[in-house]
């Protein structure tokens, strides 16, 4: 609908405008675009419509593949939740606090985008093996992290934590402290300042964050085969799956999960993208 | 109440005020910025350790040997070549969509923003998935591709497509919000006093937007040479031909030939540790040409 809407409007409405380059840029950018991300997208789901909706559906709700997706969703659920809860904390003493080290740790949350995704995978694995710096520790308590379900979600938390803290931080440094006074000076306690003012005025942004992390980690494919172990059933992602009939030449069978998986996706980009004007509305209310 | 503000300078400029109304109990601050350190060591210092100490356990002698083995250099020389190749054409790309969205006024601007942003929601797996079904031997241009003997699927053509694809936002979206914010008055006023379009575009726009532009350009080819997802599904794993340095890393830690795979590994942390201190540069670079506007202001 949008679309339609968008090629029926889109040429015959434009501002003019003195700056010269508008057919140039956008034509270069909406041709590359269209090469290397839409046409392929598109061809993708075409494929996929190859087989009969009954075969479409066999092969993307088999058992195997809603165990994946089980595995996928709960571990990216749990991951989002882990970082909803401490990344609100890391940022909070991040923005009001003054520590030894703060900003290298500062520097430091952007680590899990710049440091590539198998990196990660063979550092946690290591770290968390049975002889590993942590796991030596853990494994005697009886908590095994690595080839378990705990291990993907511990990777998952890694590659998606800096959604949450970096979507945080500018909503708490923006926020009014004349909130904070006025809710102190009619007698709130600062726990009640804290879970009745300012909680409800970073929601939105707590909200945007954890739904990016969610939507990261459940694409997440790199850091989670090291750790993961990989049983069917039980510690497979969708995204190996996806692999994994690919490797067997059953492009359609592969095509029906990826187009689940990219249905999720879409999904959870249209929600980011409410919850990203609700944000916005939020914060430019005040003003 | 001015006694209560101090002289901190926060991170992003703002000066945190210290009344009591606003403050924590000690308390609650050491037990927040304890939680807070112990997290990021666990999840990110510990890792990172682990990285450089097993790359470095049995001394720098073996460590220099696992990176100067041949099938490293060429891993080494595939993912340059693939980074050389993606970085200064999504960076082209990068500004164009940014001139034409952020300098004109058109319908469905926000629409074709979130179309921009699209490869960081899809999957690496799908990423790379794509183009087998594009270019793969089952897939759409296969038979063709087969008749004329040209092969993109495992081979060079299909890593750097893929690259492309994941790397595809990150020029753009570094842009796109620097550039609204700095509206269209720099360049009416270059044209009108004569200079051509061209000429705006290099002596104007493109020294105002230089620090935003890097830190794009940093971001995308951080991920160029650790993109994993996407380059395993098209690249075959074929040692000395079609394997990037994280498909290496993976080929090694597989074989259990740990410290030549933590070697690797060191090497793109170490570039991931140096796009940090880039990334911080650049940003305390933007921080303080903000500051002077506002004291020109």
């Amino acid at each position: 609908m949008t679309a339609l809407s968008l090629s029926r409007s889109f040429p015959l409405w434009r501002e003019p405008s003195p700056l010269p380059g508008f057919s140039l840029a956008m034509g270069f950018a909406l041709a590359y675009m269209g090469l290397l991300i839409i046409i392929p997208l598109a061809a993708l789901v075409l494929y996929s419509t190859g087989q009969t909706p009954r075969e479409f559906l066999a092969a993307a709700f088999d058992p195997r593949s809603l165990a994946s997706y089980r595995v996928s969703f709960t571990a990216s659920l749990a991951a989002a939740i882990i970082n909803g809860t401490f990344g609100t904390v890391v940022a909070w003493s991040l923005v009001r606090y003054r520590f030894f080290g703060r900003r290298v740790f500062d520097a430091m949350v952007d680590l899990p985008f710049a440091l590539p995704t198998a990196v990660s995978g063979i550092a946690l694995t290591t770290l968390f093996a049975s002889t590993g710096l942590l796991g030596q520790w853990l494994e005697p308590m009886g908590i095994r992290v690595a080839f378990t379900w705990l291990g993907i979600t511990a990777a998952l938390t890694l590659i998606s934590m800096p959604f949450v803290v970096r979507t945080l931080q500018p909503a708490i440094e923006d926020l009014d402290h004349a909130l904070e006074e006025a809710s102190a000076s009619m007698g709130a306690g600062r726990w009640q300042t804290l879970t009745q003012v300012v909680f409800p005025v970073l929601l939105p942004a707590l909200l945007t964050g954890f739904t990016l992390a969610f939507a990261r980690a459940l694409g997440e494919f790199g850091s989670v085969i090291f750790i993961a172990g990989n049983m069917p059933y039980q510690t497979e992602i969708a995204p190996l799956l996806i692999i994994i009939k690919l490797e067997q030449y059953d492009y359609l069978g592969a095509t029906a999960i990826a187009t689940t998986l990219l249905v999720a996706s879409l999904i959870l980009l249209v929600l980011i993208n409410l919850l990203q004007a609700w944000h916005r509305r939020r914060t430019t209310q005040g003003r | 109440m001015a006694g209560f503000i101090t002289t901190w300078q926060g991170g992003h400029g703002s000066a945190i005020a210290d009344a009591p109304a606003v403050r924590d109990p000690r308390w609650t601050r050491w037990l927040l910025i304890g939680v807070s350190v112990a997290f990021l060591a666990v999840m990110l210092v510990a890792p990172l350790f682990t990285v450089f100490g097993y790359a470095l356990y049995q001394g720098f002698g073996r460590y220099f040997e696992a990176i100067v083995e041949p099938a490293t250099v060429s891993a080494i020389r595939l993912t340059l070549i693939t980074a050389a190749i993606c970085v200064p054409l999504n960076t082209v790309f990068g500004v164009a969509a940014a001139w034409a969205i952020t300098k004109f006024e058109f319908a469905g601007k926000s629409f074709l923003i979130s179309l921009i942003d699209l490869p960081f929601s899809v999957s690496p797996v799908i990423a790379g998935m794509v183009f087998v079904i594009l270019f793969g031997a089952q897939g759409y241009f296969g038979p063709w591709l087969r008749e004329h003997d040209i092969q993109i699927v495992f081979a060079v053509p299909a890593i750097i497509l893929a690259t492309l694809f994941v790397t595809f936002p990150f020029v753009a979206r570094e842009l796109i919000p620097l550039m609204q914010a700095q509206g269209t008055g720099n360049e009416e006023a270059s044209l009108s006093l004569g200079a051509g379009g061209w000429s705006t575009f290099w002596r104007v726009t493109l020294p105002n937007i230089k620090w935003g532009l890097l830190y794009g350009v940093i971001l995308c080819n951080a991920r160029a040479f650790g993109e994993f997802g996407a380059v395993s599904v098209v690249s075959g794993h074929i040692r000395h031909q079609t394997n990037t340095m994280p498909l290496h890393v993976e080929i090694l830690y597989n074989e259990y030939q740990f410290v030549a795979a933590f070697a690797v590994a060191s090497l793109l942390a170490f570039l991931a540790l140096l796009t940090l201190v880039a990334k911080s540069l650049v940003e305390w670079r933007l921080a303080r040409l903000e500051r002077r506007d506002d004291d020109e202001i």
